[in-house]
């Protein structure tokens, strides 16, 4: 009986894990830059195709396509950005979701068009399949991964933004661009790599959540539900935030599917609307 | 009142039916999900229609085939209804091909009734549809049709302990209630049952339950797409297929769409369906042949393209059969007890109810020269929609 | 008089301008021009009330409301519902699937007020989320995915039978929308609807001139809530079926993007926006059925590069250009 509810905890830890990896970039560009962006599917969905295609077609090991999804999709993101989002910083709220929309609609078309509508497949190292057991607990070795990659981004982001130079400057922009413009902090440029960071993050959860989300061009939209949940339930603009509001809702989601099943559909739902409720500015926010 | 509607249908008729003896072309109404998240369906069908077509002329009974194609976008009856009202209304079709899903055909069943069209479903697959207009054909398949054999073969196995899991919308419960029916009439009965949301990311509770009751055997029916490849990986990762359980479903869980990418870890799963590509007949491997030098790009031709094959070669019959006549009445009347060979083998339109008689397969996952298929070993002849009768 | 202020006073009159009656009779040209439209002509008209209504909570209210689906829904399936057990008349099931939502939307208000633009957005997603999910276990009663169907609507008055071309459908629900119009109109040049956009302006100072801000939110939202309702109500009734999918987040989510499209907080945004999209909708998705959604992504995108505001936004800045201009030029 505990190891049975170890192993649920774990499971609902591992599906916390993949919502944090498909939405952490979202709070950072949605939530840092206080852009509303619709499109964080897109570009997660970026980064599934190049992983699927370099595993698919050059046959490259999945591990080794992570990097190539992580800088493609963040690469792809700094052109958008140079190119349009940028012109949107400053506009109204809906202005950026009607773009956002747009962007996420015709990037599915493009999705379709080029790589065909049906589901794309993962290949998995047989190294990554399976379970282990420790302890008497059956851990499923792609969810240890799962666990694995939360750990090393939120400490890479902690790090980065924390004590670097350019985190540093990062907080300074985002806190008053005119201030930060004025100390001669190149506030255009901080912005760009943010949202590249961003989007980078997005292709690497795109690739990583392949085995369980599937990949196929309805991605962007399929999924937009969750990583907003992520991020607002957490508090926009930070990483803690998040975190604990992913963890939250996988391991209540988890558990309530597996103990009340009858309900599995209305956890996640009814959860977010009470936590919103509770902390209207988000778990780990700290602007009001 | 009833005699006030029957003449202003009756002077509808005539009015509409008139220019469809007058002019030269028979209109065909295609309503298809060519965009969204089915739109493979929609590709599929219009290659199946588009192969027929080349294989058989655009010219029958003197007449020549056109094609309007209309999106509906998947599940969004509003938008079928639409569709089909323009078809009618302003493009002036003769006849109505396609409806995917149960609630398009049935959005446009009282449209195409009122107007005297005839409507050939290529796959809505709810029980006793047709019932919505009296010229309404169901030339694909229908879910209790398929599902119920699932539960004879079953019953006939000897399993001690049966689960099912379906997603919890209308085709699932129905799903459940057609495999509890043939385990019940083969002297089986299912030991628990689970619905699961159809928008679910992670399948790793359910398969943990399963896993944790240790039945002999799992039925399951789930949206196709990445819920059923998802599934079956996660039965797979937990090693339920090495404790031996063994997974059961219909068509949907394994088809030639997905069952590449649901990969080894589908072998050995058995369904029952209407349509596989390694069905063993002529018929079959001309057709398929046919299909991949046509569309080199689509490598899995599934059960929609030949529904939709099947379809136009129920107009054509029809249309033969009537000397061109496309009206609801006529072209119905002609098909009605109709019976062909099909790619997935002998098929009939029942006189009674309009719908599709057909083989049911047991199948199962294996790989066949290097590639996944699902290879019949046993039939169910002659099978009905089970759940209307 | 500077500008500013008069046109503040002209917005907020209830009064209708000539041109706005001549406006109001394009719909009845269109019914004579393009007979072979009227299923499109329908379904905007039906879209149109519902993206009114949102106008009202975001507009007005400064709400982002994407469950808006859920009243519409909801209204959708009163409006089925009370066909198929036998109650045909179509004026009191439109009404009473107003009501119906009306009072979801009330429950509902208690919800929204609380947090600022991504919360709602959030909380109303979920509520919609949440009455998708029971309306899909009701299944039994609202047919599941399957969708309602199989009721007919007795005729208008007792008079119009509802027909294949949709031409009672077209003058039914262009009545509606025309009374819809003028109660919104009403509202927002009302006291109350002035006092909402105080709130939408600075929520901060509000409560200093004594006035409830929660309570006004939540009425504006329950208002809105039953006209959306009426909306769906119309749908059921000239298409004699009901989709689940009227409840979705893809359907909430069309009604947002049509009222950005339009502009907000101008009431002629929302007609202009849904007429808009869903005639680009319809031109492209006939043009090329498999990729439209590109062709529609690039629209809304150069929308707001080009058309800030969306259509009637840039509109009215086209017209003060030409209007300073014309004075610059004529000294």
């Amino acid at each position: 009986m505990a190891s049975n509810i170890l192993g649920i905890l774990f499971d609902g830890l591992a599906y916390g894990s993949l919502l944090f990896l498909i939405g952490v970039g979202l709070s950072i560009t949605m939530g840092l830059m206080n852009f509303i962006n619709l499109a964080h599917g897109t570009f997660a969905m970026a980064g599934g195709y190049i992983s699927a295609s370099l595993s698919q077609k050059s046959g490259m090991p999945f591990l080794a396509t992570l990097p190539v999804a992580f800088v493609g999709a963040g690469l792809f993101g700094l052109v958008a950005e140079r190119l349009l989002f940028r012109r949107l910083y400053k506009a109204p709220h809906l202005d950026q979701v009607l773009f956002t929309f747009g962007f996420v609609l015709s990037s599915i078309a493009a999705a379709h068009y080029f790589f065909g509508a049906g589901q794309q497949m993962g290949v998995m190292p047989s190294f990554l399949q399976g379970q282990i057991r420790v302890y008497g607990i059956d851990l499923g070795r792609y969810r240890l991964l799962l666990i694995a990659f939360v750990g090393l981004i939120t400490l890479a982001l902690h790090l980065i933004l924390s004590k670097t130079r350019f985190g540093a400057q990062v907080r300074a922009a985002v806190d008053n661009q005119d201030a930060a413009a004025g100390l001669g902090i190149n506030v255009g440029l901080i912005f760009s790599l943010c949202f590249a960071l961003g989007t980078g993050l997005a292709g690497l959860g795109g690739a990583l959540g392949i085995e369980v989300l599937g990949l196929d061009p309805g991605f962007p939209l399929k999924y937009m539900v969750y990583f907003l949940l992520v991020v607002v339930v957490g508090g926009a603009g930070t990483i803690r935030g998040p975190l604990i509001a992913a963890m939250i809702l996988g391991v209540f989601d988890v558990a309530g599917k597996y103990y009340v099943p009858q309900a599995g559909a209305f956890i996640i739902y009814v959860l977010m609307i009470v936590l919103l409720l509770a902390f209207p500015t988000g778990l780990g926010g700290k602007r009001a | 009142m009833i005699r006030r509607q029957f003449l202003l249908s009756a002077t509808a008729a005539l009015v509409i039916a008139f220019p469809a003896f007058a002019a030269d072309t028979v209109k065909v109404g295609l309503v298809l999900p060519m965009s969204g998240p089915f739109s493979q369906y929609g590709q599929q069908m219009q290659n199946g229609i588009k192969l027929f077509m080349k294989e058989h002329g655009d010219v029958v009974a003197g007449k020549k085939i056109e094609l309007i194609v209309k999106d509906d976008g998947g599940i969004a009856p509003d938008r079928a209804r639409r569709a089909v009202q323009d078809l009618i209304v302003r493009d002036k079709v003769d006849v109505l091909v396609g409806f995917t899903f149960t609630a398009s055909a049935l959005a446009a069943a009282p449209l195409a009734k009122e107007a005297d069209k005839a409507m050939i479903v290529l796959n809505a697959t709810s029980s006793g549809i047709t019932a919505a207009n009296p010229y309404m054909i169901r030339i694909g398949q229908t879910l209790p049709q398929i599902t119920e054999p699932a539960g004879r073969y079953a019953g006939a196995q000897g399993y001690k302990t049966i689960y099912t899991v379906v997603a919890d919308i209308t085709a699932g419960h129905d799903a459940e209630a057609a495999f509890t029916r043939g385990l019940k009439a083969a002297g089986g009965e299912v030991a628990g049952t689970l619905r699961v949301p159809a928008q679910n990311p992670d399948f790793a509770p359910f398969v943990q339950r399963i896993k944790d009751g240790k039945p002999d055997a799992v039925f399951t029916w789930l949206p196709p797409g990445e819920a059923t490849i998802n599934f079956i990986k996660e039965f797979n990762q937990r090693g339920l297929s090495a404790e031996n359980i063994v997974m059961l479903g219909t068509g949907d869980l394994t088809d030639e769409l997905t069952i590449e990418q649901t990969g080894e870890a589908g072998i050995g799963v058995v369904t029952t369906g209407h349509y596989s590509m390694a069905h063993k007949s002529p018929k079959n491997q001309a057709f398929i042949k046919a299909y991949l030098a046509e569309f080199p790009n689509h490598k899995w031709p599934n059960f929609m393209s030949v529904s939709a094959y099947d379809g136009m070669a129920a107009l054509y019959r029809g249309l033969e059969k009537t000397g061109g006549n496309a009206s609801g009445p006529a072209l119905v009347e002609a098909l009605k007890g109709e019976k062909f060979e099909s790619p997935r083998g002998p098929i009939e339109i029942d006189a009674k109810t309009r719908d599709i008689v057909q083989t049911v397969y047991v199948r199962k996952v294996e790989r066949v020269d290097g590639t996944l298929a699902n290879v019949e070993f046993q039939e169910f002849p002659a099978s009905r929609d089970s759940a209307s009768q | 008089m500077s500008p500013r202020s008069s046109a503040i006073e002209r917005l907020a009159s209830p009064r209708p301008r000539p041109v706005e009656v001549l406006a109001w009779l394009l719909p009845a040209l269109a019914f004579f021009l393009v007979p072979d439209n009227l299923a499109l002509g329908v379904s905007i008209m039906t879209y149109a009330v519902a993206v009114l209504a949102l106008d009202l909570v975001l507009g007005y209210a400064g709400i982002v409301s994407l469950g808006h689906a859920a009243f519409f829904g909801v209204g959708a399936y009163t409006a089925g519902l009370l066909a198929v057990q036998g109650w045909k008349e179509p004026l009191t099931g439109m009404l009473l699937a107003g009501a119906v939502s009306l009072a979801l939307g009330f429950l509902a208000s208690f919800l929204v007020v609380r947090g600022k633009d991504l919360t709602r957005l959030m909380v109303t997603l979920g509520i919609g989320l949440v009455v998708y999910e029971l309306a899909n276990r009701l299944s039994s009663v609202t047919g599941g995915m399957d969708g309602l169907s199989g009721f007919e609507i007795g005729p208008i008055f007792g008079v119009f039978s509802f027909d294949l071309y949709g031409r009672t459908a077209w003058w039914y629900v262009y009545g509606v929308l025309i009374l819809v119009f003028v109660l919104l109109r009403l509202v927002v040049s009302s006291p109350f609807g002035l006092s909402l956009r105080a709130i939408r302006e600075g929520v901060s100072r509000m409560p200093a001139l004594g006035a409830s801000v929660d309570h006004r939110l939540r009425t504006a939202f329950t208002l809105s809530a039953g006209v959306t309702g009426i909306a769906g109500g119309l749908l059921a009734q000239t298409t004699q079926f009901v989709g689940i999918d009227s409840l979705s987040v893809g359907r909430s989510a069309d009604f947002l993007v049509m009222l950005v499209l339009g502009g907000t907080g101008r009431l002629y945004g929302a007609l202009i926006g849904t007429t808009v999209f869903m005639i680009a909708h319809d031109y492209l998705a006939d043009m090329n059925p498999v990729y439209w959604e590109f062709w529609m992504g690039l629209l809304l995108m150069a929308v707001v590069l080009f058309a800030r505001g969306g259509v009637v936004g840039a509109g009215r800045r086209l017209l003060q250009t030409v209007k300073t201009k014309f004075a610059r030029a004529a000294p």
